[in-house]
């Protein structure tokens, strides 16, 4: 008996190895391992057997059977992946089970790009206080009461001395009272304004930075600018410093990037102009030293800021600023 | 700020094409906005020969023209009684937008079409004259362009002037700018006054209350004006830069206002009761007429120009009704002053009243100028009206302004610009502009700067003009050195961004919602009274009813955003939001700003598709993406348990868990009320979740700690108990975990049940536990007996019992 087991096993497996389509695979697996086949039978026969030879012939006779299984499944593979298609087939164009996307908003990416390249020349993120009182939002930036630079940025007020920031700049002041130079930070964040049409709407995002070390000039600013407005844009985008006025900054300068849409031929985005206004900046204002107490004389810095929706539009093509807030999916799964 | 070439032209020639020059003003900080063509308007207005006349059908007043206007003969309707066979006339052809602002279309006029106009200098702007027709010499040829044909040719430039350039809001400000870039000189206007009419003196006298707020008021007298409409070439001036001829005189005031930037002020002299000025400040509950007609309260400090008895005018906002210039003003007195900024923009704000006047004195005007523009004004007026300039004039200075000195440190200039410039350089920069310098010694000048440049008090505001002057392009770009020095990053900033990045991998959408919120919004999520988030941060200015006070929760702003995507057919949606909600805390405390994130989930749990059938989404769903989010960020300790009643305000008592890390509350998760989701006009189940980040903060891990791995075979062992219903299922697993049994890896909870045969009140929890050993194979001997004495112990605790 134990004999015709091996015998069987080695004459299967023979087989099998010769066999060159499937069919002839399921044939041989019925002829062996199927209901009736050779190895069931003598399988059947271990009643016949004494009882302390059963378990020793149970052992091998199942040994056999996983080594056969084990050969059929082998077998199957190689004609399977050799051999021609047998006509089976799925229909790999139907939709796969989707767990569902997720997006980041359009300005949380266009942010975090902004952060990401100021933290690669060597800025810390800092924040502030959404809500802030008209010492920091003004008085502290150089923008006393009753002065028309008031009229730059239309206020939200909460009551007399407290508004919804209309700009980072608060976080200038809140960092450095806390910190003594070297200071390198970028504040992303929201901020407030009454205004509202296609371009403006009463909540935005800025991102504005401060450098303030020994030493730092107008030259850095430009060559730090430059160098962010490559990262965000291209290589190649040119742009240009020209002056213009904030209250914390003196000298101050409005940068400019050739318009991306018509090159600098003028169109309806740039208003025909050919250049884009897409950062304010300046070297830090000597008053805003003295609110917090640095020496003027020994450190200089340099102050920056750009709103992170304008820079969204441009490098999306958005037309209408609103778009951002109203969070239609069919918008937001764009980006 | 509007100007033109032309009158630029009459104090500075200007040697550069419009395009060079707009784009060197933009470079010296006078950013060009637009540069336009002052005769855009005309440029469908032809010269055309009028070939024949025809009587109109249906009236004698009109006649039907034929006329060539270059292309084919048109018929033209006109009524002016001097068209005659032959002549030249300006025809406007449809299209053409006068000047008064009126547009010209084809048009049947009594029954007959008229294909176009025969216009007067007056509808053209061109001129006074509405008599009749513009009549052209004969030289022109008909078709040609009118603007052509008279060499009308004029650009309007827009200039966006910063608050801190006054100065720039004149022509003669702006032409200094451009002498400066052209090293050109700039030619003041005439101000010789000739006068040699009965002597001022006597006649009129200013006094001075509030020197304060008053500190120069300058006044001249006319007699013998005549009143009546300008000349055609001042009426020309004003209109084209956007201001409103009215008679001579005012107009006269309004020309010295855009040439200088001085506001002036002419009063009917007759008017002015004992024929003086009294400078002070306004009366508790005072009113006062201003020249629009309205009466006002003056608010409080508010500065008044007075008469011998009553106030005539608002300082340096408006004049008033009461002593107005009229058909009938034979005598002027002229008002050219210099009144404090801080005080005339108080005031004007607290009136909401803006005018050319206020906005230039707000900004500050020349305290020097007063006199030159009262002369240019005097001069003016007696050529417009032939009025005779009285001698002499009054100026009452009670508090002078000082002149500004500033030392300017040439290497400190340089250290800031990070450019070299030498001693002479910045010299001769600075006198371009009428600064004037004195070298200390080798490094320091003493730089006065001219009395209309209020904006200068600084070294760092004179180095401005040294770098905008020769041009910031000539500053090298560089780059800080900096040291290599890294302080600890943003903890919040970090968590935040990496919470975000999870959620986006769950399949949820960032939205970024208004920070402001319609007041209504805590009654819509039926938050009692005495709720932190009724704590509202009011805005007193709004935008809209929509935006009236600040978010004390992210549900509102995210059920917005989700009832304007089910408007578009969008029914299915996983959202979240990060952001702050603002708690107030009255008065003028700072809110309490805290951090949240929300989450929400509707529709289908899939999206749908052929892979079976749609089924909607529920509560486990989100628990679920709560529960990875967490996960994800290794916080330990982390309980759903049922939000008690009591405090389960906008979402579903009973379908609301509260999410408690070790044991403090820190958000929500559940089914949103019905009532609330009506209140929001959402007509589906919709699910959230809340969790503060600024607490979720506190649980998470600092560090991350490798663990051993075992090698060895796991045992898998399950059981089954049956409990009563009521008991959360999380107290089982707890007292399970809590046994702390040697070599149990993991019990899952695989499986619930309750109905037949299970006895009503009662439900089965099916559980596996995961036994393995970090040292060896585990014998089946071993892990019954530790199932077993887990199993008994939560027999016990639970009172359960074993299934049949």
């Amino acid at each position: 008996m134990e004999k015709s087991l091996e015998q069987i096993q080695y004459q299967a497996l023979e087989e099998l190895e010769k066999a060159s389509d499937v069919e002839s695979i399921r044939a041989l697996t019925t002829r062996y391992l199927g209901r009736k086949g050779e190895l069931t039978k003598l399988l059947r026969e271990i009643s016949g057997l004494l009882p302390d030879e059963r378990a020793s012939f149970g052992k091998k006779a199942n040994a056999a059977k996983r080594i056969l299984d084990h050969a059929v499944n082998e077998a199957l593979t190689r004609v399977q992946s050799a051999a021609a298609p047998t006509g089976e087939w799925i229909d790999v164009s139907l939709p796969g089970r989707h767990s569902g996307v997720g997006v980041l908003h359009p300005i949380t990416q266009i942010t975090q790009q902004i952060c990401d390249i100021f933290q690669k020349m060597g800025f810390d993120i800092a924040e502030g206080p959404e809500v802030e009182s008209d010492y920091y939002n003004f008085e502290a930036l150089n923008i006393p009461k009753n002065h028309p630079a008031r009229d730059m940025q239309d206020t939200f007020y909460v009551s007399e001395n407290v508004v919804l920031r209309t700009h980072t700049s608060p976080v200038q002041i809140r960092t450095m009272e806390r910190q003594s130079p070297p200071v390198r930070i970028i504040a992303p964040g929201k901020v407030f304004r009454c205004d509202s049409d296609l371009t403006h709407t009463p909540m935005f995002h800025q991102v504005e930075g401060l450098l303030v070390d020994e030493n730092i000039s107008f030259g850095d600013l430009k060559g730090m600018l430059t160098a962010f407005v490559h990262q965000m844009f291209d290589e190649g985008t040119s742009l240009r410093f020209r002056p213009s006025f904030f209250p914390f900054t003196e000298p101050s300068a409005e940068v400019d990037i050739l318009c991306v849409i018509c090159r600098g031929k003028g169109c309806r985005v740039c208003s025909q102009t050919g250049w884009l206004e897409v950062l304010g900046s300046g070297m830090v204002h000597p008053a805003l030293f003295e609110k917090v107490g640095y020496d003027s004389e020994r450190y200089t810095g340099f102050a920056f800021g750009m709103g992170v929706e304008r820079i969204a539009m441009l490098k999306y093509g958005i037309d209408d600023i609103r778009k951002f807030f109203e969070n239609d999916a069919r918008f937001l799964m764009r980006f | 700020m509007k100007v033109t070439l032309s009158w630029l032209n009459e104090y500075v020639p200007i040697e550069m094409g419009v395009d060079d020059l707009s784009d060197a003003l933009t470079m010296i900080g006078l950013e060009v906005e637009s540069i336009t063509d002052r005769f855009e308007y005309m440029k469908n207005v032809k010269v055309g020969r009028v070939i024949d006349i025809q009587p109109h059908p249906a009236t004698d007043r009109l006649k039907i023209c034929v006329v060539d206007a270059g292309k084919g003969l048109l018929r033209i309707i006109c009524g002016a009684p001097n068209v005659k066979k032959g002549m030249l006339a300006p025809i406007a052809l449809p299209g053409t937008l006068f000047p008064d602002g009126t547009n010209l279309d084809k048009s049947i006029i009594r029954g007959v079409l008229s294909e176009g106009m025969i216009c007067s200098e007056k509808e053209l702007g061109l001129g006074l004259d509405q008599s009749g027709a513009m009549i052209l010499g004969s030289s022109h040829r008909t078709g040609e362009n009118l603007a052509n044909a008279l060499e009308l040719s004029d650009t309007i430039l827009e200039i966006s002037v910063t608050p801190n350039r006054p100065d720039c809001l004149s022509l003669l400000g702006i032409a200094r700018e451009i002498a400066g870039i052209q090293k050109t000189t700039l030619r003041y206007p005439d101000t010789r006054i000739a006068d040699k009419f009965n002597d001022l003196s006597g006649m009129s006298s200013v006094r001075i209350e509030a020197a304060d707020y008053c500190p120069r008021y300058s006044a001249r007298v006319l007699s013998d004006v005549k009143m009546g409409p300008s000349p055609f070439w001042l009426q020309d001036r004003l209109i084209s830069v956007g201001s409103r001829p009215i008679n001579n005189i005012v107009d006269v005031t309004n020309y010295v206002l855009m040439e200088t930037g001085q506001p002036l002020h002419a009063f009917d002299f007759d008017k002015l009761s004992e024929n003086r000025i009294v400078v002070r400040t306004a009366m508790k509950g005072e009113t006062f007429t201003t020249l629009d007609q309205k009466e006002r309260i003056m608010p409080p400090d508010a500065l008044m120009i007075c008469d011998g008895q009553k106030p005539v005018a608002l300082a340096g906002i408006m004049g008033g009704l009461n002593s107005e210039i009229t058909e009938t003003t034979s005598r002027v007195f002229i008002e050219s002053a210099y009144f404090d900024p801080v005080s005339i923009r108080r005031t004007s704000k607290a009136l909401g009243l803006s005018t050319e006047a206020s906005y230039r004195f707000e900004r500050g005007v020349d305290p020097s100028g007063t006199v030159s523009a009262l002369d240019r004004a005097a001069v003016l007026m007696s050529g417009v009206s032939s009025g005779k300039i009285l001698k002499g004039y009054i100026d009452e200075t009670p508090k002078a302004i000082p002149q500004k000195k500033v030392i300017l440190s040439v290497s400190k200039t340089k250290r800031l610009l990070g450019s070299d410039y030498s001693q002479d350089d910045i010299s001769k920069l600075l006198s371009s502009i009428e600064f004037k310098s004195l070298k200390l010694d080798q490094d320091r000048i003493e730089v006065v700067s001219p009395m209309f440049r209020v904006d200068i008090d600084r070294p760092e505001d004179l180095m401005e003009e040294v770098a905008r002057l020769s041009g910031y392009q000539r500053i090298p770009t560089t780059f800080p050195s900096m040291p290599a020095g890294i302080r600890k990053s943003n903890n919040m900033v970090e968590v935040r961004n990496r919470i975000k990045t999870v959620m986006v991998g769950l399949g949820f959408l960032e939205v970024i919602n208004y920070s402001f919120i319609h007041e209504s919004s805590q009654d819509r999520l039926m938050l009692p009274d005495n709720d932190p988030r009724r704590k509202k941060v009011p805005i007193l200015n709004p935008l809209s009813e929509e935006q009236t006070c600040m978010r004390t929760s992210l549900v509102p702003g995210l059920l917005g955003t989700l009832q304007r995507n089910l408007y578009q057919q969008i029914r299915t949606l996983r959202l979240f939001e990060a952001g702050k909600i603002y708690i107030g805390q009255g008065g003028d405390r700072l809110p309490v700003e805290k951090e949240m994130l929300t989450v929400l989930r509707t529709g289908a749990r899939f999206n749908p598709s052929w892979h079976g059938k749609e089924t909607p989404c529920d509560f486990y769903d989100l628990k679920g993406v709560v529960e990875s989010l967490l996960e994800s960020q290794h916080v330990m300790g982390v309980v759903f348990t049922r939000m008690p009643k009591e405090i389960c305000y906008y979402t579903r008592p009973g379908y609301t868990a509260q999410i408690r890390i070790k044991d403090v509350p820190v958000g929500l998760a559940g089914e949103v009320h019905p009532e609330v989701l009506k209140a929001f006009d959402v007509r589906q189940p919709v699910f959230i979740a809340e969790l503060c980040l600024d607490d979720l903060m506190l649980h998470l891990p600092d560090t991350k700690q490798s663990v051993p791995i075992s090698r060895y075979p796991a045992v898998l062992r399950d059981f089954t108990i049956i409990v009563d219903k009521e008991i959360e299922a999380w107290n089982i697993l707890h007292c399970a975990n809590d046994a702390q049994e040697e070599f149990v890896e993991n019990i899952q909870l695989f499986d619930v049940f309750y109905g037949k045969p299970i006895p009503a009140g009662k439900k089965s929890i099916s559980f596996r536990i995961t036994y393995r050993s970090m040292n060896k194979t585990l014998e089946d001997k071993e892990v019954n007996q530790i199932h077993q004495r887990i199993s008994n112990l939560l027999l016990k605790s639970f009172n359960a019992s074993l299934p049949e």
